[in-house]
């Protein structure tokens, strides 16, 4: 009984935070549209941010943290829902990478997300009610126009870095494409230029479990007082599976059993694979909100650079003048090495100022928000030789 | 002599850098390929002010590299040359990496179509003491610079300094310059005919033109 009370308490607190978010909040009037690729503007609209460290008097020193499918602004901070501490603190903090001492760091909930930047659970101004499915569908593309307005509000010109993990790396791409003059450093990470078949296959069958939970109620499930918790668990479990790598799995879990001594001939979670999947997404649905995960899968699975730029992915960086440093994983099969050459390639083309890393570890997609020492190793290195040729103090520089 | 001259204050510089740098032209956009830890591309910039890029097979190296501030990818010359545009840069350089290469004749000619000028530095197979272990002894040369054994050296398509300056010809190259170094990679100031340097020469750096 008592887990239930507070299974619907963070039900509501979701809620409130889809609309008034714990962090800060940009407002955009009716008067400032934010037009999108499908042809259509959202007025009035709203972004949710946070933001680390102190912006300098020239304003040179603010980096952009772009995150991942189900991510949020709270990089280094707790996020009111969970309770947990942010979600790339090994990255981001005093002394980190990047140095929140040195830096001003700024992370927004992505267009079409659920933490207070607006997406289908936000009440839609002109009916009251969540957009749910009128919430027109968005774009990576249309998440960085979105944040290159709060960077407008900001009074920032040029940002120093922006840097981000699988979608968070899309992100990174399309911003050194729609805005090259306003992004010094770029770092996607763990990414790719477009999502594969594959990655668009593994999104439907997640998109496929939440509509096929009655509880979704044809998306408008907030207004009816539901939630198909068993579709986004499903989601999330189906696509857990592709952020780990088969030996990874292999070490954790192997074909260890849950709790038991012996097979019990039935379906419960004999597997500890089994188990930590179910947990996975059980945890999972008091966090997410199931139409933003419709929403932001699409954005990722329309995401094709190449394709905004006659089909050559060359030319998305012509004249670029960003530096890029580019990292990817032995053991990532969702956005493998392969994908990040391609960049690298399209880079070298275009006699773009990048550096690529393939990072020998075993722990897959996932590996970007793990502690892989040489991950932070080459960032700290890359954002430090970045600051040095943009004249910005370094940390433990003489300065 | 062709190497830049030691800075007094800067740190210790291997002679054949030293050679290769003095070969580079002040602001050049350079591709270093087997750039190690980036030392040569470091001294590069600082001395000749160059625009430098690197390309590394180890993870290591480029860690290295990107540390230094360096814009280095993780590649291999074999495969990853042909990605670049012609003449992409206008000095490539290729340091005592060719002899380990599958195709160094491919490799060569790449060099050749990304860069205005290329730099090679490469072991001479044919100097005199490599000769005289493989006539004496009647085994393959293990010296102090070249320290592998046959069965595990990286080293797998060896020439003599004449067997080089061949394949240029071949290749409808230009030998612009070329300097005979000692094993400690300092170079040999003395003006002497091929057959002398083929076998008194342990490395050459060689700057080449299409």
């Amino acid at each position: 009984m008592a887990n239930e009370t507070s299974e619907t308490e963070t039900a509501q607190l979701s809620l409130r935070e889809a609309d008034t978010p714990s962090s800060k909040l940009q407002l955009f009037g009716a008067d400032e549209p934010l037009e999108l690729d499908a042809g259509t503007s959202l007025a009035p609209w709203q972004i949710a941010y946070e933001t680390y460290g102190t912006l300098n008097a020239d304003k040179s020193n603010a980096v952009l943290i772009c995150h991942a499918l189900t991510g949020d602004q709270y990089v280094a901070s707790t996020n009111p829902i969970t309770g947990k501490s942010g979600w790339w603190t090994r990255m981001v903090g005093p002394g980190r990478p990047i140095d929140t001492n040195h830096y001003f760091v700024i992370c927004s909930n992505v267009l079409g997300g659920c933490l207070g930047t607006t997406g289908p659970a936000t009440t839609n101004p002109a009916t009251g009610k969540p957009y749910a499915l009128e919430m027109p569908v968005v774009t990576i593309r249309d998440m960085v126009r979105a944040q290159a307005r709060l960077i407008d509000k900001l009074g920032i010109d040029t940002l120093f870095a922006v840097v981000g993990g699988s979608m968070g790396g899309m992100q990174v791409l399309q911003w050194a494409a729609s805005y090259p003059e306003r992004v010094f450093a770029a770092v996607p990470i763990a990414t790719g230029a477009r999502h594969s078949s594959q990655n668009i296959a593994f999104h439907e069958v997640g998109r496929q479990a939440i509509m096929a939970d009655p509880m979704w109620e044809g998306g408008s499930y907030i207004a009816s007082g539901t939630r198909p918790t068993k579709g986004l668990a499903v989601a999330r479990m189906a696509a857990h599976i592709t952020y780990m790598s088969d030996e990874s799995l292999h070490q954790k879990f192997g074909r260890n059993l849950q709790d038991r001594e012996t097979l019990t001939f039935g379906f419960d979670a004999d597997f500890q694979i089994e188990s930590y999947l179910r947990h996975q997404g059980m945890t999972f649905v008091d966090r997410f909100d199931a139409n933003s995960y419709l929403y932001v899968t699409r954005a990722m699975d329309y995401f094709d650079l190449a394709g905004q730029f006659g089909g050559t992915l060359a030319n998305a960086f012509k004249n670029s003048s960003t530096r890029f440093c580019i990292m990817s994983f032995t053991s990532d099969w969702l956005f493998p090495t392969s994908e990040s050459r391609a960049v690298v390639k399209a880079l070298n083309a275009a006699a773009a100022n990048v550096s690529f890393v393939e990072i020998d570890c075993d722990r897959g997609h996932d590996s970007f928000l793990l502690d892989v020492p040489e991950m932070f190793s080459t960032i700290r290195g890359f954002i430090t030789g970045s600051a040095i040729a943009r004249g910005i103090p370094i940390p433990g520089g003489s300065n | 002599m062709i190497s830049l001259p030691a800075n007094p204050n800067g740190p210790i510089v291997r002679g054949d850098h030293r050679v290769v740098a003095g070969l580079v032209p002040q602001g050049a956009r350079v591709l270093d390929i087997g750039c190690e830890d980036g030392a040569l591309l470091t001294l590069l910039t600082q001395e000749r002010n160059v625009d430098g890029r690197g390309i590394e097979l180890s993870q290591d190296g480029v860690n290295k590299c990107v540390a230094r501030g360096l814009s280095v990818i993780q590649g291999d010359a074999d495969t990853d040359l042909a990605d670049y545009p012609d003449d992409a840069f206008d000095v490539v350089i290729l340091s005592q990496t060719l002899q380990a290469t599958r195709d160094p004749k491919g490799v060569v000619e790449q060099l050749l179509r990304i860069g205005q000028q290329v730099i090679i530095s490469i072991p001479n197979f044919a100097f005199w003491r490599n000769r005289m272990q493989v006539l004496l002894r009647g085994r393959m040369p293990v010296t102090k610079y070249l320290p592998y054994q046959w069965y595990d050296t990286p080293n797998i398509h060896f020439c003599s300094l004449r067997d080089f300056v061949e394949l240029t010809k071949e290749l409808d190259a230009t030998v612009e310059t070329a300097v005979a170094l000692s094993g400690q990679g300092n170079e040999i100031p003395v003006n002497a005919p091929w057959w002398v340097w083929n076998i008194l020469a342990e490395q050459a750096v060689f700057l080449l033109r299409r």
